[in-house]
């Protein structure tokens, strides 16, 4: 076992609180903008995002450890001497991941179509635009090259679920704010984006208290 | 052909008007030398990638041009990083942190690829991209200069004010997002009085 209990308990608080991928990392911002003026949209985005970051963390997480790293066992005799400190890391980490990303999304649009076809009906729209949504190749960087600590298998697909439940969660929480706000005489210069970007940052101020938690 | 340059600049800016690329808008604009090196950064992939996008658009099928940009921009932004590494100091690459692979999803990067250099020729791309670049760079920069100025009471670095205390808030997440929206806001005003006055 290479994870404590600890671990997992500061990974929830970390990533779905103190250090929320969209309040506080900024990441998943067009999304979050775009699609969190409805409660059920901002929801069944939320949902496919958390299962598309998901599987992206085990896999990124897979290539990193046996293509990527300097010390990686595949490939490594072919590389010329003088890549070998670095490994394939520099070169290929942003196509190889940005691919996995587009390919797994695209696999998972056609299992669903095939299989779950209600729940692709409901999440079919959003799934082609989670390829370019920068909180899944934020959480696989995060989780591999840029982690602040080596992370295992095992927790860094933990870390990717839970980063994909923080987004779901405050996806909800800006569609109820701005569901009230369609009713309220608001300026007219700071409708739409202006004032969804002012509530966002309130709501940022109070996220900022759970830093205190960390 | 300036037109195609110009229109990013102002009237069509990425950030106040189209409104795409914001997270790295946000994340790097808490001081003016990290939204400068974000800004150019950004322009010199969007540069290259429209022109690269343009000389290949007649040669890309239709269903896979999504995945054939993606690689294209994923290319060029692993040479900005390679060259940001090697030529720059280590501060400002360490500073953009995982925002500069995350060019490679940045929206205005995939919008202008869609949008212009897969429909118009090689000297007219280039413009678009370059213009847009430098409208990027400069809402960036303009965001930063509200952001360093109040949330760590400096311009560049140096203190701007002996007795001003800064609003640490400001330098993080939400003083970025509030001074997004003030902006964006502003921008609007501005927008709808010119409406008016040509109307009238």
């Amino acid at each position: 076992m290479d994870w404590s209990w600890g671990q997992l308990l500061s990974i929830i608080v970390s990533v779905t609180l103190v250090s929320n991928y969209v309040l506080s990392r900024f990441l998943g911002l067009c999304p979050f903008v775009n699609s969190s003026d409805r409660t059920d949209k901002a929801f069944g985005m939320g949902m496919a995002v958390t299962f598309v970051m998901t599987l992206a963390s085990f896999v990124t997480y897979l290539l990193y450890t046996f293509v990527l790293r300097p010390d990686a066992p595949l490939f490594r005799s072919m590389l010329p001497d003088a890549m070998r400190p670095y490994g394939l890391e520099p070169v290929l980490r942003t196509v190889s991941y940005i691919l996995v990303i587009a390919s797994l999304v695209q696999l998972v649009e056609t299992f669903m179509r095939k299989m779950i076809p209600a729940l692709y009906k409901s999440l079919g729209i959003f799934l082609p635009l989670i390829t370019t949504n920068c909180a899944v190749l934020g959480v696989t960087l995060l989780n591999t090259t840029d982690a602040p600590e080596e992370l295992s298998l095992f927790l860094a697909t933990f870390q990717g679920f839970f980063a994909g439940l923080g987004f779901t969660f405050a996806m909800p929480l800006m569609s109820g704010v701005r569901e009230r706000l369609a009713q309220l005489p608001v300026p007219e210069p700071l409708k739409g984006a202006p004032i969804t970007f002012i509530c966002t940052g309130l709501m940022a101020l109070a996220f900022l208290g759970f830093a205190g938690m960390a | 052909m300036l037109g195609e340059f110009t229109k990013g600049l102002i009237r069509r800016n990425p950030i106040f008007v189209l409104m795409v690329g914001l997270c790295p808008a946000l994340a790097t604009s808490n001081s003016i030398n990290n939204a400068f090196a974000m800004g150019m950064a950004a322009t010199t992939v969007l540069l290259c990638s429209n022109v690269i996008i343009s000389l290949i658009r007649k040669a890309i099928p239709r269903g896979v041009r999504l995945g054939c940009y993606i690689v294209v921009i994923a290319s060029f932004v692993t040479m900005v990083e390679l060259l940001m590494k090697a030529f720059f100091p280590p501060e400002v690459s360490e500073a953009l942190g995982i925002f500069i692979p995350l060019i490679v999803v940045n929206c205005i990067i995939i919008y202008r690829a869609e949008d212009f250099a897969s429909k118009n020729g090689l000297l007219a791309s280039a413009l678009d991209g370059l213009g847009m670049g430098i409208g990027f760079t400069g809402a960036l920069m303009l965001v930063a200069v509200f952001r360093e100025g109040l949330g760590s009471g400096t311009l560049f670095g140096l203190k701007w004010s002996m007795t001003y205390e800064p609003a640490a808030a400001m330098a993080q997440a939400p003083g970025a997002f509030l001074m997004l929206g003030l902006l964006l806001g502003l921008f609007k005003w501005l927008g709808m009085r010119k409406k008016v006055g040509e109307a009238g």
